[in-house]
């Protein structure tokens, strides 16, 4: 990864009609950089994806693909290559037709055409299968076939449009390892989109979270997971307790709020911080939140009562309530202690790192012109 | 259970066994379809074995001699007249196919891609000429390509021709015209239901792996549609070949195809063991020429990679 942007993106919109698809979005993606296109479906994930790969024609801004203003050119003339969520693969080929594809217009000798698309079906471990047409071929084979064809055009930035999202849970995470694997290997640009957090938490370097045609947020996983800047960004990369808080003054860089029955936190002003009437929302994840054992103690508890359980195997999720909080807490705790076996009605404690709090900014209406 | 028991109950249907195969789908597909079935076998497979029949018979005067001979297809085969009949009624069958794939595809590809939501109205529009009578259709061609006709008159009001040209009708390209019209709209369904069916993503990977609109045509959107040019051209050419009205109609001397003298021999000549034989020998090169053509789209279409 270097620090050479590979894609640049400046204030693309799309309407169709009056609907905005993209909303004026600006974004840079390096060379070599694993790059994820998060959200809801219907935010305009796919469109800019489409968009890069010149499906789309963008009613306004310009891509840049290392470099070469692209929106004018048809995508056969764009250095980018595209996994299809439906994994198009052609019917009418073997795997090894599939493959050699697009090399066709190469005109390379029968051995080097031979040796790039038996390298590239080594690569995603497909090899001996060449002769096996579209039909005899299980999903997550055809996944690979797609790889395959798109990776053997060696493309500046590989395109993946949702590439997981048709396999089962066992197969996805097997593929997720390996398209990881496979991104450091080759070191091309890797454009992710998917709907799936954990997806792009695993495999990104920067995540970008879309809402409504815009984009909310763009950050490395670990900080768009611990410091989300708004409320829907940290809603939907996963559970998180919303708390009110009041404002009790602003030092520099510091906000310092009384978070109902936490108690006074001191925290780091967001970009873009605004209270409204000195009221701000503020989250904490639920595996912050921790059990407190018989005679554990910790610095900062807090006493509530297990309103409700369920049981997912390696964890258990507690619904917990607190007296003095608008609404009940949620915590995930691990199974080794027995938190599956606490009953419900159970009078418990929690403990909390005031640190673990995110300041969260009001998210921007989504406007529809 | 064992494989020996297993086997014990399936060479002996018991009386439970039998109701429920009575209610199984194979049962009930078989009840869906006799009506139509035994129609087909009383109307069309039986008429065959008829006149298959009567081609290795021979006619004595009012009586029908039953003694095989193949005397019938020696005359179909040798004598100049049905030769050349046969060679013509099949390459008219044959150009028309051609003409009339060639033509519609681009029509169906239109509608299939370009049609928008109003895809319905496009092939509600191409089936209106199909409302009026085959004869009248027909016939309309005649007042367009005759001596005085509208090509005519027009062609000399341009000033194009200074008197009419008269190999317009009475020929066999009348009859590739008449036929090519007639037969445009059962040639567009087929290619467009399998336009329809090729998926539009394939097409999008094709261009992202480097092909041109027209490459990706041609190695995608064409091997995929062929069952449908497939299915157009045996269409087509299955009954043109037989033809009867539009060469009478706009054929002329020199338009005369097969169906002609077999009319012929079941009428005015009355010799329908010899008319039987020339149906069976069109039936049999109809079916050699389509499954040649078959061959060859298959074979071509395979080169193109």
């Amino acid at each position: 990864m270097t620090d050479r942007a590979m894609i640049q993106i400046e204030n693309v919109s799309k309407f169709y009609g009056i609907y905005k698809a993209l909303d004026d979005v600006s974004l840079s993606i390096a060379e070599g950089e694993f790059f994820s296109l998060l959200g809801p479906s219907g935010c305009g994930k796919t469109t800019l994806l489409r968009s890069i790969a010149g499906f789309e024609n963008p009613t306004a801004g310009e891509i840049y693909i290392d470099g070469v203003p692209s929106l004018a050119l048809p995508p056969n003339r764009r250095p980018t290559n595209m996994v299809f969520q439906s994994y198009a693969i052609f019917p009418h080929l073997d795997v090894a037709e599939n493959v050699a594809y697009g090399l066709k217009r190469l005109r390379l000798s029968p051995e080097e055409e031979r040796k790039r698309v038996g390298d590239a079906l080594d690569m995603v471990r497909l090899s001996g299968l060449g002769q096996r047409k579209a039909h005899e071929l299980s999903g997550g084979q055809r996944q690979r076939v797609a790889l395959a064809r798109a990776l053997v055009m060696r493309p500046k930035v590989l395109l993946l449009d949702e590439p997981l999202s048709a396999l089962d849970k066992k197969l996805r995470e097997e593929m997720q390892v390996e398209l990881r694997t496979l991104q450091k290997a080759v070191g091309i640009t890797f454009i992710l989109v998917t709907h799936d957090q954990y997806e792009a938490l695993a495999l990104s370097d920067r995540i970008a979270v879309m809402f409504g045609g815009r984009i909310a947020q763009i950050a490395s996983p670990k900080e768009i997971y611990q410091r989300p800047r708004t409320r829907k960004v940290a809603d939907f990369l996963g559970g998180m307790n919303f708390l009110k808080a009041r404002v009790l003054g602003e030092q520099g860089n510091a906000v310092s709020i009384d978070a109902a029955r936490f108690g006074a936190v001191n925290l780091e002003k967001p970009q873009g911080f605004a209270a409204s009437n000195g009221h701000v929302t503020v989250g904490i994840r639920p595996e912050r939140l921790r059990l407190l054992w018989d005679e554990d103690r910790a610095p900062h508890e807090l006493a509530g009562r297990i309103e409700n359980r369920a049981y997912f195997g390696e964890v258990t999720h507690l619904t917990v309530g607190v007296d003095g909080l608008e609404h009940p807490l949620s915590m995930v705790e691990t199974n080794n202690f027995g938190a599956d076996d606490l009953p419900i009605g159970a009078e418990i404690r929690l403990a909390y790192d005031p640190d673990a709090f995110v300041l969260l900014a009001e998210d921007p209406p989504v406007t529809r012109v | 259970m064992t494989a020996a028991a297993l086997e014990t109950t399936a060479e002996t249907p018991s009386p439970s066994r039998r109701r429920a195969w009575m209610r199984s789908d194979e049962a009930r597909g078989l009840a869906m379809i006799s009506p139509t079935f035994l129609y087909a076998l009383a109307l069309l497979f039986l008429p065959v074995l008829i006149v298959i029949a009567y081609s290795f018979w021979t006619q004595n005067y009012l009586d029908i001699d039953r003694t095989f001979t193949l005397e019938n297809y020696r005359q179909a085969l040798t004598e100049p007249i049905y030769r050349d009949l046969f060679i013509r009624s099949l390459w008219i069958s044959l150009t028309v196919s051609v003409v009339t794939v060639v033509f519609s595809y681009p029509v169906a590809w239109f509608i299939s891609f370009h049609g928008g939501v109003h895809k319905n109205l496009w092939l509600f529009l191409i089936t209106v000429p199909c409302w009026t009578s085959y004869l009248l259709r027909v016939l309309s061609w005649k007042v367009i390509l005759g001596y005085g006709g509208v090509m005519n008159t027009g062609l000399i009001s341009m000033g194009l021709i200074d008197k009419p040209v008269t190999s317009l009708l009475y020929n066999s390209n009348a009859v590739v015209i008449t036929l090519v019209h007639s037969w445009a709209a059962f040639a567009i369904l087929p290619i467009y239901v399998s336009l329809q069916k090729v998926d539009r993503t394939l097409i999008e990977a094709a261009r992202d792996l480097g092909d041109s609109r027209i490459k990706a045509f041609f190695r995608i959107t064409l091997p995929l549609s062929l069952p449908g040019v497939i299915s157009a051209f045996l269409i087509v050419m299955i009954p043109t070949v037989g033809d009867y009205v539009t060469p009478r109609l706009v054929g002329g001397k020199d338009g005369v195809m097969i169906a002609t003298a077999i009319q012929a021999q079941f009428g005015k000549a009355a010799n329908w063991p010899l008319g039987a034989a020339l149906s069976v020998t069109t039936m049999v090169l109809v079916s050699l020429s389509a499954a040649a053509v078959v061959f060859a789209l298959k074979f071509t279409i395979r080169r193109i990679k």
